[in-house]
């Protein structure tokens, strides 16, 4: 059932992007003819572009899950993922010579508590000031877009100071990729963390808290055995921190260096990755090759056809309205449906 | 001494400049979410009405363009009725695809409208009003009375959004739905009538602010021009703690902290240009932190 509604509003996506690019004017049938190509029309486009962007949207879909989840929004990737990638560099550039897995660990940690750090500032406004952390993080987002263009002109600025971007990391912090190919070992990690949070969800007792507070706070603190406000927090430094993550691993595996737009807006993607696969972690993996294979397709579609890649934000925004859509009929149906819907957290 | 003063005078007329477009925006939001709905499609409706605005300028004229962006915006507008008021779908997620199909929708059209370069986009756009005497006064005048026609429009509107929400009957159940939409069905009230009443005419205001941007602002259209004033806005609905003064006062805040950048840029202090950016985002944060707490949002704000 739910399966063949996120079918249906893939496909309804997918429809909604062609009638609006004939209806703009563009030659819609090689428009999608070009986002195929440059999604799944060869090994190299599968492997060093599809699998490539989709390692991201994995990592930071598996974040925005387990924040919503909880019941908290986090609208804030985008600038988690710089927080992240900032302090990749960083400690990307001050590695070299130790080995490989200490240094790509030091520049893996280093992004995962930066990105924490940084929706840190939301959680504290949040449970000390009442501050809405959709409006938070949000704003958080501009601020680390700064900071990103403030270290690339300052202090992690390449030698010369000509370019805005940084030196590159230390050879000892890059990831192997896949003979052959752009394909990096941070594939190997999303898909790991996609099992780490589905055990997390789906066994353990953390978890089933966590199903208790996104299903309803007041109540699940009325029980008295669950601390509604920790285990959000916890789920929201936890967003963060895979969000960060996912910026250390775009830095190590595929960048080799910090610049501006690093993100082709990958914290929003994620949201879609996330809502499309209800929530669910090893559906996070699904969808975000799905949806990595539409951001590689809108490059190509972009070089080929005329076509500006935002257009593919149509399919991202009508596969969130349907899910959405399809979630709130289910709502109203019947309680034997009711029970086997997945609810969003209000 | 004149240069201090032209200093002055020019900082706070880049504070109003920065402000207007937040303002109309942020006081279209103050009703929605005195209705009930917080409308995280802001940012997508003031991109709809900034390309509209363009289209309607370039084929017709600038007061044409204005009425474009407005129809925009209400268009999107009623998108998100449907969805999140209508099938009461979440409204934060339902608003932030709405802003994702603008970015997406408009990059598409614009493209094919002003070609790929976008370069050569001249249009017809309007001028600052000097309103005769008041102008003159020192310091305030530029500021206030030597604006585009937008300027106007939006402080002429804060009066009138004031009244309809605090004195008339209408707001008083605009008021009540955002409280407690189930005792307000209860009173007779049509509550979905009134969200979906009250976020098409948030959607009008975003547009008209999208508008103002393009026609009274920047003169051209670019791919996600908006660049968040939108969310923005729905920040300084927070901060002017849902009421049309505060909102005017939370505006005006973040145009200042905005336009410090061009005083000191004038004054030639070496500090990263950066930092300026941050500047109005790390202020609305702290005033959100010593606002909140203080005063009550409406308490059925995002239920379905």
């Amino acid at each position: 059932m739910r399966a063949r509604s996120s079918a249906a509003a893939l496909a309804l996506g997918l429809l909604a992007l062609a009638l609006s690019l004939h209806l703009a004017g563009y030659d819609a049938l090689a428009a999608l003819g070009a986002l195929w190509e440059g999604a799944f029309g060869s090994w190299y486009a599968l492997t060093s572009t599809t699998l490539v962007r989709a390692v991201p949207l994995i990592i930071i879909g598996l974040g925005i899950a387990l924040a919503f989840r909880s019941g908290a929004f986090n609208i804030g990737a985008e600038g988690q993922f710089y927080a992240g990638a900032i302090a990749a560099t960083w400690v990307g550039l001050h590695v070299a010579g130790r080995p490989a897995p200490v240094a790509i660990g030091a520049v893996w940690v280093a992004a995962a508590l930066a990105g924490m750090a940084w929706v840190a500032v939301p959680v504290l406004l949040k449970f000390r000031f009442g501050v809405l952390e959709v409006i938070s993080t949000l704003l958080l987002n501009f601020v680390a877009e700064a900071l990103v263009s403030l270290m690339v002109q300052g202090p992690l600025q390449e030698r010369q100071h000509i370019y805005p971007q940084s030196d590159p990391i230390a050879e000892a912090a890059r990831l192997s990729v896949l003979p052959g190919s752009r394909l990096h070992a941070g594939f190997a990690l999303a898909l790991g963390a996609a099992v780490v949070v589905w055990y997390l969800f789906a066994r353990t007792y953390w978890g089933f808290k966590l199903r208790a507070v996104g299903a309803g706070a007041q109540a699940a603190e009325i029980s008295g055995r669950i601390d509604a406000r920790r285990i959000t927090a916890v789920a929201l430094l936890g967003s963060g921190a895979l969000a960060g993550l996912a910026g250390g691993v775009e830095v190590s595996g595929v960048s080799y260096a910090l610049f501006q737009n690093l993100s082709p807006g990958y914290g929003f993607t994620a949201i879609a990755v996330a809502l499309l696969a209800r929530l669910h972690p090893l559906g996070v993996i699904a969808t975000g090759i799905l949806f990595g294979a539409l951001e590689a397709g809108a490059g190509a579609m972009q070089r080929d056809a005329g076509v500006p890649a935002v257009a593919v934000y149509v399919v991202e925004s009508v596969v969130i309205l349907v899910v959405l859509l399809a979630d709130a009929a289910q709502r109203r149906a019947p309680a034997a449906a009711k029970a086997a819907a997945i609810r969003l957290p209000a | 001494m004149t240069d201090s003063l032209g200093l002055i005078g020019g900082f706070l007329a880049a504070s109003v400049r920065v402000a207007t477009p937040l303002l109309l925006a942020a006081t279209g939001e103050t009703v929605a979410e005195r209705a009930g709905v917080i409308n995280l499609g802001l940012e997508g409706m003031m991109l709809a009405g900034a390309l509209a605005s363009a289209l309607g300028a370039a084929s017709v004229g600038p007061w044409t363009g204005v009425a474009f962006g407005m129809v925009a915006g209400m268009a999107l507008a009623g998108v998100f009725v449907l969805v999140a008021i209508g099938a009461r779908a979440d409204q934060i997620i339902s608003g932030t695809a709405l802003t994702l199909a603008a970015v997406g929708l408009t990059g598409m059209i614009y493209r094919r409208a002003f070609g790929a370069g976008g370069a050569g986009l001249n249009l017809a756009t309007l001028d600052a009003v000097r309103i005769p005497g008041l102008s003159r006064i020192p310091l305030v005048g530029p500021a206030l009375f030597d604006q585009p026609a937008p300027t106007y429009l939006s402080l002429l509107l804060l009066p009138i959004v004031w009244w309809v929400l605090f004195r008339s009957r209408l707001g008083l159940a605009l008021r009540a739905t955002g409280e407690s939409a189930a005792m307000a069905r209860t009173a007779g009230i049509r509550t979905g009538l009134m969200r979906a009443g009250a976020t098409v005419v948030g959607g009008a205001f975003a547009g008209l602010a999208g508008a103002t941007l393009v026609l009274a602002q920047v003169g051209t259209f670019a791919e996600r021009m908006t660049a968040g004033r939108g969310y923005v806005a729905i920040a300084i609905v927070v901060l002017g703690r849902w009421h049309p003064a505060g909102v005017a006062v939370a505006a005006l805040l973040f145009g200042a902290a905005t336009a410090l950048q061009f005083v000191f840029q004038s004054l030639g202090l070496a500090v990263p240009y950066q930092l300026f950016l941050m500047l109005p985002y790390g202020l609305t944060l702290l005033a959100l932190a010593g606002a909140v707490g203080r005063v009550r949002a409406p308490a059925d704000l995002g239920s379905s």
